[in-house]
């Protein structure tokens, strides 16, 4: 059986004069799936949705919507409801006509208008607030309002536009969560547009990581975290970020290894895509926090002697600064343990959670 | 033991020295720069409430001995234009016919047009708001001769439909460009929402904009309303002898050749006539500048 996709976009593309906004995209999402696209600004992502919401003109390819080509349709007709950065709230109009506009707009009678808004309000806990004016409203409270002119439409598909971003830290955690509870309980399809990699890793069911017009890595947060494609995808995503040393392949005993310089370290136990040649050049990389500090030497293969440079105490934990081969390089330990900058200590890597990428073409091997 | 610290150390509030050197500058060029514009002003108002014999002594600063509405009433009933004697209110009741359906009809299709420049862009939309801006930069003069031409064959030379719809065309490069870069700094966002939402061209300017729209519209009546009111040129050349706007009707008064020169007639239907813009300055000044300064700098 051929699966449902909700949304699926073919060979898409767009260019505004002669530049290339997007190129040859291909995305299929699954009925309910929340995907998050990610990317540093200016890599197409909010290009993409807007197309996706019929916002936006395509120059190249198709974008369909619950199996209905809807390429040149108008954003109403596409079954999608959308929710924006700035809130985009009518400011002379009260809650209640704001969530109402849409539905007046398509000529719905006046009680299944009455019902939707009051199970929008119920939904998202703004019965109280209905009668206001969005100035009269807190951020958080106006971007309830906004999801709730979503949610009213009764649609398919919702889309984000970076909706969370124009919010305080506090907040943004607060309607983070609220967020994914309203994918649980609604289980439609969510497109959901941000730069910001928390956001994604703790939404998303798969993650889009995009730049210039291209999508880097299509895979579940996990996946993307742990085995990032290429060097790109590596490096945009994790706080504090992954290190990188760059050095070659060499046989250490019956397994490859990692040298650079003076520092060598065992793959032994790294699952590569392609077999690890002698010589080959190559730019190793490992999160912070799959790397030990020790005391004493770990096992001779995988451990190395480093001096502390200095410490960051983060409450939850600590990111210590130390150098490897000569580079900075951070890595991560619990919050109580101390470290004085000039410390020796041993420090023990895990083959298996590291990263290796080709020097040139800069994809995981 | 706490030290308290003794008077003369700085603490708090930092004093403001009542005459600096600043302020007295400001204060000076504002005074010679108020009194340079109040004193053409006052000699106008004590002239026009003057008897003839009592400016005859030629004190123009002098405040009148006697105080007389009489020109005033002169001026609007029964001063002589030409060869009619119906006073100024002909002339005020002819800008009135010409001012309001143009600016009525100019503030609605300029509007239109500038929200239709900064959300619905279409091909050309860009050519076409330049060739819109070049055209307000373009003297009326060179326009004239051919506007003539054209009026005439359309068959409303001389008429107030002509010189109404002269006035819509010549307010509209101005009026586009305030509405259009108004309507660009709004949030796009709130445009998006409306599509969404599925609202079309027409309900979104009606329901969404135009509310959000009100300071721009009040620069607009006022830019208009004085322009108009204070145009000369048009009027005397489109609108026909009939309806010759309140400007010319002024102008015949002013500048007859017979008889004495009424001094204190020709002041009060001169601030007659300047009363209009003069009272949309003064009620509406505050929404000029912050719609000026909105729809203008941006952009």
């Amino acid at each position: 059986m051929m699966p449902v996709h909700s949304v699926s976009i073919k060979d898409l593309a767009v260019s505004f004069g002669s530049v290339d906004v997007l190129k040859d995209l291909n995305l299929d999402i699954a009925d309910g799936e929340f995907l998050v696209l990610l990317g540093p600004s200016g890599c197409g992502k909010s290009t993409l949705l807007n197309c996706i919401a019929g916002l936006l003109d395509v120059s190249e390819g198709q974008i369909v919507i619950k199996g209905k080509n809807v390429t040149w349709d108008e954003p109403k007709d596409r079954g999608i409801g959308m929710v924006f950065q700035s809130y985009a709230l009518y400011p002379q109009m009260t809650v209640e006509k704001n969530l109402s506009f849409g539905l007046r707009v398509a000529g719905l009678p006046k009680e299944e208008i009455a019902k939707r808004v009051a199970a929008a309000a119920e939904i998202l806990q703004i019965g109280p607030l209905l009668q206001r004016k969005p100035g009269e409203l807190s951020g958080g409270q106006r971007q309830r309002v906004a999801i709730g002119r979503a949610l009213v439409r009764d649609v398919d598909v919702f889309l984000f536009d970076e909706p969370l971003s124009n919010l305080d830290a506090k907040l943004r955690s607060e309607l983070r969560v609220e967020i994914k509870r309203l994918h649980h309980k609604l289980a439609n399809t969510m497109i959901y547009v941000t730069h910001d990699q928390i956001e994604a890793l703790t939404l998303a069911d798969r993650i889009a990581v995009m730049k210039g017009g291209l999508i880097q890595q299509l895979d579940e947060p996990l996946t993307i975290y742990n085995k990032p494609r290429n060097l790109f995808v590596a490096s945009f995503i994790g706080s504090p970020a992954m290190n990188f040393l760059k050095g070659e392949i060499v046989t250490q005993g019956a397994a490859p290894a990692f040298r650079s310089g003076d520092f060598v370290v065992s793959l032994d136990g790294y699952e590569s895509q392609e077999p690890l040649t002698d010589g080959a050049e190559v730019i190793f990389g490992f999160r912070p926090e799959h790397v030990s500090i020790n005391d004493t030497p770990g096992p001779a293969d995988r451990s190395c002697a480093a001096s502390v440079d200095i410490e960051e105490p983060m409450g939850s934990d600590s990111l210590i600064w130390l150098k490897i081969a000569g580079k900075p390089a951070s890595v991560r330990t619990e919050a109580g343990r101390r470290f004085k900058p000039g410390d020796n200590v041993w420090l023990t890597f895990n083959p298996a959670m590291a990263s290796v990428f080709d020097a040139n073409t800069e994809n995981r091997i | 033991m706490s030290t308290r610290p003794s008077i003369g150390e700085p603490r708090g509030r930092k004093p403001k020295r009542f005459l600096s050197p600043a302020s007295i500058m400001i204060y000076g060029i504002l005074i010679v720069a108020a009194i340079y514009y109040l004193v053409p002003l006052y000699v106008m108002i004590m002239t026009s409430i003057k008897g003839m014999p009592e400016i005859r002594l030629g004190n123009i600063f002098s405040p009148p001995v006697e105080v007389t509405f009489q020109p005033w009433v002169t001026a609007w009933n029964s001063a002589c234009t030409g060869l009619s004697c119906e006073g100024i209110k002909v002339g005020f009741f002819n800008s009135m016919k010409i001012l309001i359906p143009s600016v009525i009809i100019s503030i609605i299709v300029a509007s239109v047009n500038g929200y239709a420049l900064s959300n619905w862009r279409f091909k050309g939309s860009e050519f076409f708001f330049t060739a819109l801006i070049f055209g307000a930069f373009i003297p009326y003069q060179v326009m004239l001769y051919p506007l003539v031409i054209i009026t005439r064959e359309l068959g409303i030379f001389g008429t107030l439909t002509g010189v109404i719809v002269i006035h819509t065309i010549f307010g509209m490069p101005i009026l586009t460009l305030l509405f259009r870069n108004y309507f660009v700094s709004l949030p796009p966002e709130l445009f998006k929402a409306a599509r969404v939402d599925g609202a079309g061209f027409w309900r979104i300017f009606l329901q969404i904009m135009l509310p959000m729209s009100v300071p721009i519209f009040v620069v607009a009546v006022i830019l208009q309303v004085t322009g108009i009111w204070n145009d000369f040129l048009f009027g005397v050349i489109f609108a026909g002898t009939k309806n010759f706007p309140m400007t010319v009707q002024l102008n015949n008064i002013v500048n007859s050749t017979q008889g004495v020169k009424e001094y204190n007639v020709n002041m009060a239907a001169t601030i007659l006539t300047g009363a209009v813009p003069l009272l949309v300055y003064f009620f509406s000044g505050k929404y000029f500048v912050r719609g000026i300064a909105a729809g203008a700098v941006k952009g």
